[in-house]
């Protein structure tokens, strides 16, 4: 099994692409969340903000992003999560996630991490410092 | 126009890491790890029982910031961040508040852009914090004017 103190500055975790953004899969999060904010579910409500259509929660995005460290939590935790939202995330997109090492150190290592759609656009960019066990 | 808010703070609220909840986020992130949810993998695991994922805070009760009044429509969450001195256990209890850290206005392209800047804290039952949540919001002077409070 590889662990986390493996990697080194400017190599990758491994990268996961979601399957097609779906209704059913905004409808589930907004359930588990309780945000039910309508531009996130309902076609008319979205248009009536301005929007082409219906967009993912912000928060769907960071939360899938964080996945990628999950297989490490006997190695250590997420101590900082930090995102900016770039761009929307509109229904049938192909988000690709990502997270590269950046900075080593004795008990931290630091990620760049970026959500990326199907037409290579950062929707979500930000930064994991995840805090190793002695 | 949210200068005079800042530091205000909301009644601490109690909240109960949920094992149902968690279980049913992870599900709505795809995160279908064990750690989770299923009791065995947490026991075996070096927490000794279930952890939730860093963006589940998302689901806890803040209580209300008395006096701050946010446009019903139109907001747009600008950045996110967490801030973890350890995991969620599934299972504890967290007593969390909100509270308003900032508000500044920014030119941009688009016109006079307001950030408002809320943390969302939780604390154990010692008072110890456990995380923070800091939320940036984004109001442009159409939603603002819109208010009119």
């Amino acid at each position: 099994m590889t662990t986390i103190r493996d990697w080194q500055v400017g190599q990758s975790l491994p990268e996961v692409t979601l399957p097609p953004v779906s209704r059913l899969d905004l409808i589930k999060y907004a359930g588990a969340s309780g945000d039910y904010n309508p531009i996130h579910t309902i076609d008319e409500e979205a248009k009536k903000a301005g929007l082409p259509g219906i967009i993912a929660h912000g928060m769907w995005t960071m939360g899938n992003l964080a996945k990628l460290f999950t297989p490490y939590y006997e190695e250590g935790f997420v101590q900082d999560y930090f995102v900016r939202f770039q761009s929307m995330v509109f229904l049938n997109d192909v988000i690709t996630l990502k997270a590269t090492v950046k900075e080593k150190g004795d008990k931290t290592i630091r990620f760049d991490v970026a959500a990326v759609n199907q037409h290579g656009k950062d929707v979500v960019k930000g930064e994991v410092l995840f805090s190793l066990y002695e | 126009m949210y200068q005079h808010d800042i530091g205000r703070r909301s009644t601490k609220v109690k909240n109960v890491v949920e094992r149902g909840a968690v279980k049913k986020f992870a599900e709505a992130i795809g995160d279908p790890n064990p750690i989770y949810w299923d009791e065995e993998t947490g026991k075996r695991s070096r927490y000794g029982r279930n952890i939730a994922p860093p963006t589940f805070p998302r689901v806890f009760d803040y209580g209300v910031i008395e006096g701050l009044k946010l446009p019903a429509k139109g907001l747009i969450h600008g950045e996110q961040r967490f801030h973890y001195e350890r995991p969620l256990f599934v299972g504890e209890e967290l007593y969390c508040y909100a509270e308003v850290k900032d508000y500044y206005e920014k030119q941009s392209s688009m016109g006079l852009l307001g950030f408002l800047v809320i943390a969302n804290n939780g604390e154990d039952p010692d008072g110890n914090l456990v995380f923070t949540s800091t939320s940036t919001i984004i109001m442009n002077e159409a939603v603002r004017k819109a208010m009119s409070v």
